[in-house]
């Protein structure tokens, strides 16, 4: 498969069965491959998808900056797509993400504005809302409230997975932005409304919901809960224990966040079982385990990784 | 046997500063009177007139009881209830 440039090549990853996961030839687990994307995560399509709409809407000149929160992947995606179209990107970003996210948004050419760990991503958002009153002719994309976050993932992913698995019974994603699961429940309420949408939303230490008060609570514009059927919360003992059994069973070296949504399709797997429902249940494997390493993930007992992933962001 | 709620640590004020508190009922709503009525100050903060609070989330057994009947989602002995609020990811 040839593609012109780079960013043509984003999407149309692979889906793959996983026999030694899946509980019986009637259910069955499949993973949808994000982590071949350009920058190896599923936010290419996201950083792309928005750059064109605001390119589309004159948003955009070349030499403009753009500023945009986040954790990391979408950052990294925003940094490739920056630098082959021309544009300056300063990322604003919570000081506990893993260094090798900083090294690589680095090498992309990003600049990074680092915010306080506690209120985590929260904080970050804050803190670009407040930059880009400063400097009003800077370009903040917003993955949180872009339509076009939502709408890739409608149009791409989302059609991707019906044409590869038509007897689709659940699609599994992680829940950050919300965007993967808008899009997915959007294209699927239309075109196969009985598939169940389901959210796996990491849950972090206490560090992370250290807000002053309630008022500071955050949920993305983009969420409407209308589009997803159930929503589970997963710490990072389960994420790591599933992200550890995934390339154990199955040879797969995915991130953290990963094993989060592994944990909630085992779930919806083991449910389908003890109701004697068939099942094929796709999920999103956000990323590989590379930009994780230094986390200690994937070292030592359970109980270590779990001490070790205390007040990280680990999706 | 009775229910463990997990309490953030905005609301700890209201438990003297325990982490998780025990409490009884049939369903969620039950739940928080109960809690509510040894840690006096911290239903008004969870709940208002229309149901759960916007920034407050609530998981029962680690599912997001917005989508299993809200207050009125079932609960039982040996249930772990975790209270959060909610934060963004990406």
């Amino acid at each position: 498969m040839s593609h012109d440039t780079l960013l043509d090549s984003i999407g149309d990853t692979p889906l793959v069965g996983l026999p030694r996961l899946s509980p019986s030839p009637d259910v069955r687990l499949w993973a949808k491959l994000e982590d071949r994307n350009p920058t190896g995560s599923v936010k290419d399509r996201v950083a792309l998808a928005m750059v064109q709409r605001a390119e589309k809407e004159g948003q955009l000149r070349p030499g403009c900056t753009l500023l945009e929160p986040t954790s990391g992947n979408t950052g990294i995606s925003l940094a490739m797509v920056a630098k082959l179209r021309g544009y300056r990107l300063v990322c604003v970003m919570p000081e506990n993400t893993s260094e090798e996210r900083r090294q690589l948004l680095r090498m992309w050419g990003a600049e990074i504005v680092s915010t306080p760990a506690a209120g985590g991503s929260n904080e970050a958002i804050r803190v670009a809302k407040r930059i880009a009153t400063e400097h009003p002719d800077w370009v903040m994309l917003y993955q949180y409230g872009n339509p076009a976050n939502a709408a890739v993932h409608r149009d791409t992913t989302a059609p991707e997975i019906l044409a590869d698995l038509p007897e689709v019974t659940h699609v599994v994603a992680g829940l950050g932005t919300t965007g993967t699961l808008m899009g997915l429940g959007q294209f699927f309420r239309e075109h196969k409304p009985e598939v169940r949408i389901v959210a796996a939303e990491p849950r972090y230490g206490e560090l992370v919901y250290g807000l002053r008060n309630l008022d500071e609570g955050f949920v993305p514009e983009l969420y409407d809960d209308s589009f997803i059927d159930a929503r589970f919360s997963v710490g990072p003992r389960d994420a790591v224990r599933r992200v550890r059994e995934f390339l154990d069973a199955e040879g797969i070296f995915a991130g953290i966040s990963t094993g989060a949504i592994l944990h909630a399709a085992l779930g919806q797997a083991a449910r389908a079982v003890e109701a004697k429902q068939r099942a094929d249940i796709a999920f999103i494997v956000a990323d590989g385990g590379w930009k994780y390493l230094s986390t200690g993930a994937y070292e030592g007992t359970v109980d270590e990784a779990e001490e070790r992933l205390e007040g990280q962001l680990w999706a | 046997m009775a229910i463990e709620v997990r309490v953030p640590t905005i609301l700890r004020t209201y438990t003297g500063g325990e982490k998780a508190v025990t409490a009884q009922g049939g369903t969620l709503a039950q739940l928080i009177d109960d809690v509510e009525a040894n840690n006096p100050g911290v239903k008004e903060r969870l709940v208002d007139e229309s149901g759960l609070r916007r920034f407050i989330n609530v998981y029962v057994n680690d599912e997001d009881v917005r989508f299993t009947g809200g207050l009125d989602t079932a609960v039982s002995d040996g249930d772990t209830v975790v209270i959060l609020p909610a934060v963004a990811g990406g």
